[in-house]
Formats: C-alpha cells, sequence, structure tokens
C-alpha cells in the first residue's frame, strides 16, 4: 500500500557532501533577501517590499509545516489553521481594546498578542495532534484538514469578530523601540524570524530529537522496535510545527492589518503544502525556495490571466507527475548528483 | 419545541445525510479499490450542479437535464481518470492529495471561465415544487422527499454492488492492491476508470439534487467535501457501511444542532452567551463528534477488516 | 546452573479462527543460544513478534528477567532488554550504516528530547556504534548508506542494531533468511562470537547453523511445543523426525 511518508525521495540523513552546495544555495538566498528588500524600498518601490514581506512569511510557515511534513513524513494539511489563529490572537484583543470587552486580553501590546498566538496554537496542535498522531497515513491527512476546518467554521460563526467578511486590525501589535507600521522594520523583523527559525530547525534536525524524528519517519516499526516511543516525539515535532506556523499568523496579521476566515480555509494548506513539496522537502531551505516560486508564479500568471489559477494548477499536478523531489530534487538529479538512488 | 419541528429538522438531516452519502460513496469506491484519495471529488459534485443548472436552463426540464448531466458526469470522471488519475495510482497519498488539489484548481476555474462567477439557480417544475403533509401540522416540501428517495435507492443500488458482485468483494476485503484484482481476473485499467467514473457520478448526483434548492457556486464543492471526509474518517475509510451510518449520523446531528443548540444553551447560560456560544459549537459539532469517535477509535467505528 | 532469562508460559494467539500460537512455553536459560525450529507455517513469526512486544498474545505470560511484561506496548519490551531482527531486513535505508547504529545507541542511552547538539559528532554515540559495526564485520562500509549495500551487509546491520540496544536477549528471526554460502557463513561467524556473551532466541530454517550454534532447541509445530532440549536429543526424538525433520532425511 502506497504509505503516506516521503518514499519518493527521502532525504538522506547524511548530507555532508550535499550540504556545501545546498548550505551555499541557502547563503545566496538568504542575501539576497537581505539586500533586494531594502533597495527596493529606498529606490522608491514599497510595493515590492510588502511582496517581499509577504514571501518572507509565507517561507516561515512553510519551513514551519515543513518539520513534520519533511522531517517527520507525516502529511499535516491543517496548517493554516495555525496561520489564521496566530492571526486572530492580532486581531481579536487589539479588537477588544478598541471597542472594549473581554478585558482579560484586551491589548495592543505586542506581547500579549505573541504570548496569546504562540500559546493558542501550542494548545491546537498539542490537543489535534495527540488525535491525529493515532492515525497513519491518509487518515492522518484528512483529519489534520478536517481540524483546520473545524477552525474555519468556528471562526466565520463569530459574528463578534466580523465572521464571513473579516476584521480589520487598527492597531498593529505594539513593542519597546521598533514599530511595526514601518514597512522596513516589519520586513526586518519577519526576516530576522526566518534567519532564526531557520538556524533553530538546522541545529534541530541534526540533534537527537531530529534524528529520532528521522529514524520514525524512515521505519517506524523498527525505531518502536529498538525501544523509542515514537508517538511523543512525533507529537512534539507537530506541537512545535504548529507553533511556528502560529507564529507567522502573528506576523501575517501584523502585516495585512485584515484577518478573515478565508486565510484558514483549507486550499490555503494546500497551498503551504505546494511550496514545501514544489521547494522540496529535502532540504532545510527547500520551503523558502517554494515560496519564492510560489509568490512568482502568482504575480507572473495573474498579471497574464484573471484565471491564474488554471495554469497553477495544471503546473501542480504537472510537478507531481514529473517532477518528484520537487526543484531542488530535480535540479540534483540534472546535476547528476545523488542521480540514482534505490537501484 | 413542538414535535412537528423536531421531525421536519430530522427530516432535513436525513437530506443532509443522503447527499453526504452520496458523496462519500464515491470516495469509498476510489479509495477502497484504487487506493486513491481524491480531494477533488468536491468538484465533480460542483460540476453535477452546473451541468443540471445550464441543462435545465437550456431545456426547460429539470428531470431531462438530470438523465444529461448524469452521463455528462460520469464522463468527465472517465476522462479525468484517464488523463491524469490513472498516473497516479503507483505514487504514495502525498502526490494523491498534492496533484488533485491542483486539480480542483483547474476545475474550479474552468466552472468560472464557463459558467461566469456568479451561481446559478434553476426553479423547480412544478410538479416537484408542492408540499406533501405526511402527518397533521407535518408539511415537507415534495423535493425533499424526492432527494432522500433518490438516495435511499442510490444506496440499495450500492449495497448490492457491494455485496454481491466481484467489485464488492474487494470493497469489502479491503484489499487494495493490484494482484488481488488481476487475481479476479478483470482488466483492471477498464475497472478502475468504471469505478472512478460511477463515483464521479454519485457526487455529480448530489449536487444535481442540490442545485435546485441551493444553486450552483464556484467552490461548492470544497465546503461540502470535508464534511465527506469527516464522514469516512467516522465510519472507518473504505467501508460503505460506514459510510452510510456516519452520513446519516453527521447529516442529523449537524442540521440539529444548528436548529437546537441555541435553545438548549439557553437553558444553561444567559441568552447572551448562548448566542455567541451556540453558533459557533454547532459550526465544530461533526469535527468534534469526529475527534470523540477517534479518541476511542482511532480507524472509525467500521473500518474494513484488513486497515 | 543458569538462571532462565525468558520464561513463556501458555501463550496462546489466535488470527481469527486460526490458532498461530497455543498454549506455547518456553525457558531461555542466560547466556545460552535457544533455537526454536519448524516447518513453514509453524507459528515462529507469530510467537517472535509477541516476544517482541509487536503482538499483543490472546492468553498466557510472557516473564523477562523475573518481570511479567505480557501486554506492555514495542517499545518498553525493547527498553527492558528484548531486542529483535526481523525475518524482512528492516534498517533505516536512507541513512548511513553508523548513523542507523547510533540511532539504535541513542535510543538506549535515555530519552532523545535534546534540541540543540549535532548528535551526529557525539561521541558518546558514534565510538559505541563504531564498536557494533566492527563487531559484525561492518567498520569500513560505516558511511555508506544502508539502501546501498549488500542483503547480506544489511543482515549483520541488524544484529549490530540489535546489540547496540545492550539488550538482555537477542530474539533473531531467520537471520540466515535469502543469505548466499558465504554470506551464511560469515552471520554464523558473527553468531558464534556471541555465543556465551548474549542470551540468543533464534528463529533459523537453515539446519546446519541450528546446530552448529545452538545449546538448546525446541520445535514448534502448528503453534504447539512437541520437543525441546539438547540438540542431540532434537535429533534422535522420534516425534520430532516425524513432524519435521522427516522432510528433510536424506
Amino acid at each position: 500500500m502506497a504509505d503516506t511518508t516521503m518514499q519518493q525521495d527521502p532525504p538522506p540523513a547524511t548530507t555532508r557532501r550535499r550540504l556545501s552546495w545546498t548550505g551555499l544555495f541557502s547563503l545566496l538566498i538568504f542575501l539576497a533577501l537581505a539586500i533586494l528588500p531594502p533597495v527596493a524600498f529606498y529606490s522608491g518601490h514599497p510595493f515590492w517590499l510588502d511582496i517581499f514581506t509577504r514571501l518572507v512569511i509565507l517561507a516561515i510557515a512553510a519551513v514551519g509545516l515543513n518539520l513534520i511534513l519533511g522531517y517527520g513524513g507525516l502529511v499535516s494539511f491543517g496548517h493554516a489553521a495555525y496561520i489564521g489563529l496566530g492571526a486572530y490572537a492580532v486581531g481579536v484583543p487589539a479588537y477588544h481594546a478598541t471597542y472594549g470587552g473581554f478585558d482579560l486580553i484586551a491589548s495592543y501590546n505586542g506581547f500579549v498578542h505573541l504570548g496569546l498566538a504562540l500559546l493558542v496554537s501550542a494548545v491546537f496542535a498539542l490537543i489535534t495532534g495527540a488525535i491525529c498522531l493515532r492515525t497513519r497515513g491518509v487518515n492522518f491527512i484528512m483529519i489534520t484538514m478536517a481540524f483546520g476546518q473545524m477552525i474555519f467554521y468556528a471562526i466565520v460563526s463569530l459574528e463578534t469578530y466580523g465572521g464571513d467578511d473579516g476584521l480589520t486590525i487598527d492597531v498593529r501589535s505594539e513593542f519597546p523601540l521598533i514599530s511595526l507600521d514601518n514597512p522596513l522594520t516589519l520586513y526586518t523583523v519577519c526576516y530576522t524570524s526566518l534567519a532564526i527559525i531557520v538556524f533553530l530547525l538546522y541545529r534541530l534536525s541534526n540533534s537527537r530529537f531530529g534524528l529520532t524524528l528521522q529514524g520514525a519517519r524512515s521505519n517506524e516499526e523498527r525505531m518502536r522496535a529498538i525501544g523509542v516511543n515514537t508517538y511523543h516525539y512525533q507529537l512534539i515535532a507537530f506541537v512545535i510545527s504548529g507553533v511556528i506556523c502560529g507564529y507567522a499568523g502573528f506576523l501575517l496579521g501584523n502585516f495585512t492589518t485584515f484577518i478573515s476566515p478565508e486565510m484558514i480555509d483549507w486550499t490555503r494548506s494546500g497551498e503551504i503544502m505546494f511550496m514545501v513539496i514544489l521547494g522540496g522537502a529535502t532540504f532545510l531551505c527547500g520551503p523558502i525556495i517554494g515560496a519564492i516560486l510560489f509568490i512568482v508564479l502568482e504575480h507572473l500568471l495573474s498579471e497574464i490571466t484573471v484565471y491564474w489559477h488554471l495554469p497553477f494548477g495544471l503546473l501542480l499536478i504537472f510537478s507531481v507527475l514529473f517532477l518528484p523531489g520537487g526543484i531542488i530534487g530535480a535540479v540534483s538529479r540534472i546535476g547528476g548528483k545523488k542521480g540514482q538512488r534505490n537501484g | 419545541m413542538e414535535s412537528s419541528l423536531l421531525l421536519i429538522q430530522l427530516l432535513n438531516g436525513l437530506q443532509l445525510g443522503i447527499l453526504l452519502f452520496l458523496l462519500s460513496a464515491g470516495l469509498t469506491l476510489t479509495f477502497g479499490i484504487m487506493d486513491f484519495v481524491n480531494l477533488a471529488h468536491g468538484s465533480l459534485y460542483m460540476l453535477g450542479a452546473f451541468l443540471c443548472a445550464s441543462l435545465t436552463l437550456y431545456s426547460g426540464s429539470f428531470v431531462l437535464a438530470v438523465l444529461l448531466a448524469l452521463p455528462l458526469t460520469a464522463l468527465a470522471g472517465f476522462a479525468l481518470e484517464k488523463i491524469v488519475v490513472r498516473h497516479l495510482y503507483e505514487r504514495n497519498h502525498l502526490d494523491h492529495v498534492l496533484a488533485t488539489f491542483g486539480l480542483i484548481l483547474c476545475l474550479d476555474t474552468l466552472a468560472h471561465l464557463i459558467w461566469g462567477p456568479a451561481g446559478i439557480a434553476i426553479p423547480l417544475p412544478d410538479t416537484l415544487n408542492g408540499q406533501v403533509e405526511l402527518l397533521t401540522g407535518v408539511v415537507v416540501p415534495t423535493f425533499r422527499l424526492l432527494i432522500i428517495g433518490t438516495g435511499l435507492l442510490a444506496a440499495l443500488g450500492l449495497y448490492l454492488l457491494v455485496n454481491h458482485t466481484r467489485i464488492g468483494m474487494l470493497i469489502r476485503a479491503g484489499a487494495s492492491n493490484r494482484t488481488m484484482v488481476g487475481a479476479l481476473g478483470v482488466d483492471i485499467s477498464t475497472l478502475f476508470s468504471g469505478v472512478f467514473a460511477l463515483g464521479a457520478a454519485l457526487a455529480g448526483l448530489a449536487g444535481m439534487l442540490v442545485a435546485p434548492i441551493a444553486e450552483a457556486s464556484i467552490g461548492m464543492g470544497n465546503d461540502i467535501i470535508i464534511t465527506t471526509f469527516v464522514v469516512i474518517i467516522i465510519g472507518g475509510i473504505g467501508s460503505m457501511k460506514g459510510a452510510f451510518l456516519a452520513a446519516l449520523l453527521i447529516g442529523l446531528i449537524d442540521t440539529l444542532g444548528r436548529s437546537f443548540l441555541d435553545d438548549l444553551f439557553k437553558l444553561l447560560m444567559s441568552t447572551e452567551a448562548a448566542e455567541t456560544a451556540a453558533p459557533a459549537v454547532s459550526a465544530m459539532l461533526v469535527y468534534l463528534l469526529m475527534a470523540a469517535v477517534l479518541a476511542v477509535r482511532p480507524q472509525g467505528l467500521f473500518p474494513p477488516l484488513s486497515r | 546452573m543458569a538462571e532462565a532469562i525468558l520464561q513463556v508460559n501458555n501463550l496462546c494467539k489466535s488470527f481469527g479462527g486460526v490458532r498461530a500460537t497455543q498454549n506455547v512455553c518456553l525457558e531461555v536459560l542466560d547466556g545460552e543460544t535457544h533455537a526454536l525450529i519448524g516447518p513453514n507455517g509453524a507459528g515462529k513469526t507469530t510467537l517472535i513478534s509477541q516476544l517482541s512486544g509487536l503482538l499483543p498474545p490472546d492468553a498466557g505470560q510472557i516473564i523477562f528477567k523475573g518481570r511479567d511484561i505480557t501486554g506492555a506496548p514495542a517499545h518498553q519490551f525493547s527498553r527492558a532488554g528484548l531486542a529483535r531482527s526481523f525475518q524482512i531486513t528492516s534498517v533505516f535505508t536512507d541513512m548511513t550504516l553508523l548513523d542507523n547504529i547510533a540511532l539504535a545507541v541513542q535510543a538506549h542511552d535515555g530519552h532523545s528530547f535534546r534540541f540543540w547538539n549535532n548528535a551526529r559528532h557525539d561521541d558518546r554515540l558514534r565510538q559505541p556504534a563504531r564498536t557494533y559495526l566492527q563487531q559484525v564485520g561492518l567498520a569500513d562500509r560505516a558511511d555508506q548508506l544502508a539502501s546501498a549495500v549488500s542483503h547480506g551487509e544489511r543482515r549483520q546491520l541488524e544484529i549490530a542494531m540489535a546489540l547496540a540496544t545492550e539488550p538482555g536477549l537477542l530474539l533473531l528471526d531467520e537471520p540466515m533468511a535469502g543469505m548466499g554460502q558465504d554470506e551464511s557463513s560469515l552471520m554464523i561467524d558473527t553468531l558464534r562470537q556471541l555465543h556465551g556473551k548474549k542470551s540468543i532466541l533464534l528463529v533459523e530454517h537453515d539446519m546446519d547453523a541450528v546446530f552448529a550454534l545452538a545449546d538448546t532447541i525446541t520445535v514448534l509445530v502448528y503453534g504447539q511445543v512437541i520437543a525441546s532440549g539438547p540438540p542431540d536429543d532434537i535429533k534422535s526424538n522420534a516425534e520430532v523426525r516425524k513432524a519435521y525433520l522427516g522432510e528433510d532425511a536424506d
């Protein structure tokens, strides 16, 4: 039976040789993301800065999803819910600070928003993960999807926060010393966050925890037979992954200043998954490349036609059929490195 | 709370359950036989609704439109299987999910291109537009009864298929492997295309039945597909019997929750609190039910034997 | 007289109506190599799966080092000191041999909720891992992916992984299955080196290997133990000859 683990092109756990060129590649991306946006901003193209900000936020979410999807081999299809929770953790306290009520959380204070975003996504991940992780394969996919949609409907039904119509955030999260109202500051915060998260995940992926997680992806029965209760490790990874996406949601709320259930819809989860897979779940920065591709495609295609979802969907189908392992997989095949495996 | 109101809501719940069953039956077939996860199943539901709506407008007859739209939806399913789906059987579930997600984007946009951004509402033919008094004080629209009747008929047909044919044997065995299918001496390629087309027709039928009461609209399939997933998760993925019972259960609980939960909550808390909490809880009700079922039985209520 | 490290009392397991193991009683003494033989379908793998916690028995008891561990989850069997190898090779194919062993060492070295230090540069894991690889003669293969080495080498790797969890008892499910002559004799050498140092419960079809290695042999037929004793007794046991060896008698 086809399994949901990523058996088509599993990332080799030892990547010493690959690390040199993927590492270099990642460095180039980070360099470009550090230089281009400020240049665009100061040369009078603030629109480009917006695109970069959105890109970096999506990249954070994709990198977060990759922890459970790429390293854990567990296909979670509900990660947009965490982005939504994070965004509403900004919107709801700000709403009450403006219009009164719910004194417990009513605040413009950024630390309250951030704390709430992380806490709520951690709790939601812990509860749903505890249930989801008792299943595998297609059950896991559908259950994560259903829990994501549960949050969607819950928020739709909350008329106080605009329901279907969404909620405008009048005041961004307030932090001492910095103001997120300044687009360049906001971008810097997002960029730094991405860099820190990628570094933390890099450490994690090579730690004992990371190897245990990858071992469970590779051969779960074996992992149990050497005495590891894989469930606990996967659950913790699921929570970390959810919290990272919750953080991305916190940033997204502050960036768009308008939040609606639409950002939680399961098709959004599909888009993040698309980034992870197309960029390549096989290495840490793959999802960032996926996010870049996604943004580029979205803008290129939507400039050509309003029906850009059609070519986009076709591209997705084609990439699944002809590009297993994502762009990185394709590049490494063309490069002749690691071309044949499982021969 | 009047008992007649309760009865009417029960019928409404039954109707939703029947529609969910028509959708989950197709998913169960493709999953049970081909081990294939089809996110785009909801798009076939949408396709059925749109085909039926525009054919009704064109021909003026709803019944004729259904008779034409059914084979057309099946044909669309057949074509999709030939062009895209069959190349994915050998892949893992992740690839199924991604490719059919792409398919949704394509089909939704195509529907948008053909039928425009607004939905299409169609009138019911007069013969079906009446009302029937089932019991004193219990008046229900004829069309609702028709939906329930059609659905039960389809369920009967599927029951016969599952219990009295060789295809059914595969489903009951939960056998999704080619050797087993091959051992039965059937042409795998044709069988798979046929099963997929049948699933498409069932989903399309659900869409056609909904079109006169809701209207055909873009994205209508994306909402209901998740509820359908909840149905087959609760029923046990791959089990036709589980899908049927879970569909009715979800249909009833969802409908009753939406209509009576706020009354129930008002008994327990202030009116104001109840009016905020009830919609949220009733929106999440089926998911909470799913969580509860899974906490006790991770494989669902009626998992097929070999899974 | 050595103590029993593993004691199995009246273990039963049925699938549907088929009784795979019926009232199986078994005793493995500390330090001995105990072979479990029987014709195909005798329930050997079912028994091993129960002894490694992957299958819960319907009835009976598994007592390991004096502790009743019946019904505990698989990872706790391993924790208690029962390590198994699989009949169908089960390793981490996308990792190097050294990583495979290091993971097993790590699993035995307390919990793995350590998120920061690079486990690939951790001498507490790497050193022992190299030693175990050496023990099974794979030291020069350390950096190859497990998917890239030969079948025989992968089976050796499995033994090394089982050893790395420092088990009280090794459960080996047909370690020679599918091996060529050379590979088999290499495996027999490896197991002979372990003889006396580790308690081993060995399921094997290769009779030469069994009689070369085992101190005690238990014969399982249709889920039931029909004989148990030293190799010479088993060889001359009439019932065994009839039920089992008779098939192979030249």
